[in-house]
């Protein structure tokens, strides 16, 4: 849920946060560390991850094979954090990525979560009426598509490959990149080529 | 936490869930996180590296909020109780510390 922290809650940050450091079990450098690297992983990251495996088919195999090891190869400290799964998107099947019992979102690889995936609505709704929820991001499969619903854990992070859309033939992996949105990466919207923000 | 009738759901257990049947889930809903956030997320993050905290300890003290709590509070505010409630749990931090 979206909203501004009550006033007790910055209170009690403040106050966890000043017994941990007079109890000597961190300092502010590191916190200041950890949100560094948070804020390093952006779903463009992701996104160049989806453009490769849709230009080479090795880099696109580790990938479905291992996505932990296919995130290392783009720079993503991937030590700690729960291993990426990758749902590979077909002509016949589409996947959507959701958390029913928490959030769980590859944040290591993609970044902070947005507020509706976390919202009770779109946990609740995703495996019930998953076309519906799609319509409400204006995302209509073409008829005879198959969806697949896959629930995330706190163990197992979910990353969907869209299929390449058409129009992008002779594409450079920069251009590719640059349609693959963080929504896509999730399952709730599909690459489309009209989205280029670089000139094809 | 658990609920005390097995047919029922827990709090937290949203699959499904009637109640959202007629909630739009809002695409907008996008806003980046906040400074509170951002600071919760971090402190978590080095309690987890210094092996003081897991990510199910983290869902476990969340599923066990009061059901008010768990959809009263925001979504970073729900950390921060798990992770003070873990802290002073295992005795790092006490009571007094954040009173």
């Amino acid at each position: 849920m979206a909203g501004t922290p009550l006033p007790e809650s910055v209170e009690l940050l403040d106050k966890l946060v000043a017994a941990l450091k007079r109890r000597g079990v961190l300092v502010e450098e590191d916190i200041a560390r950890c949100q560094t690297q948070a804020e390093r992983a952006q779903p463009e990251t992701g996104a160049r991850m989806v453009a490769r495996a849709w230009l080479d088919p090795e880099f696109r195999a580790l990938m479905l094979r291992d996505g932990t090891a296919a995130a290392e190869a783009f720079g993503v400290a991937m030590a700690g954090a729960p291993p990426l799964g990758v749902l590979e998107d077909t002509d016949r099947l589409h996947h959507l990525v959701v958390c029913t019992l928490c959030s769980c979102y590859p944040r290591a690889v993609i970044g902070y979560p947005p507020h509706w995936y976390k919202s009770a609505a779109y946990r609740a709704r995703a495996v019930r009426e998953p076309r519906a929820v799609l319509a409400e991001f204006g995302t209509v499969l073409p008829a005879g598509v198959q969806v697949r619903v896959v629930d995330s854990t706190a163990d197992y992070r979910w990353m969907v490959l869209p299929t390449r859309p058409a129009g992008t033939e002779g594409w450079s992996e920069e251009q590719l990149a640059a349609i693959v949105t963080r929504d896509c990466l999730v399952g709730v919207t599909l690459p489309v080529a009209e989205n280029a923000r670089i000139a094809a | 936490m658990d609920s005390p009738d097995p047919d029922r759901p827990a709090t937290h257990d949203l699959g499904g869930n009637p109640r959202f049947r007629c909630t739009p889930v809002e695409p907008d809903d996008d806003a980046p996180p906040s400074d509170f956030d951002k600071r919760v997320d971090a402190v978590r993050s080095v309690l987890r590296e210094k092996g003081l905290f897991t990510v199910d300890e983290m869902r476990f003290n969340i599923e066990a909020l009061h059901e008010t709590e768990y959809f009263g509070l925001t979504y970073y505010e729900k950390w921060l109780r798990s992770v003070t409630a873990v802290m002073v749990r295992k005795g790092v931090i006490t009571w007094e510390d954040i009173k």
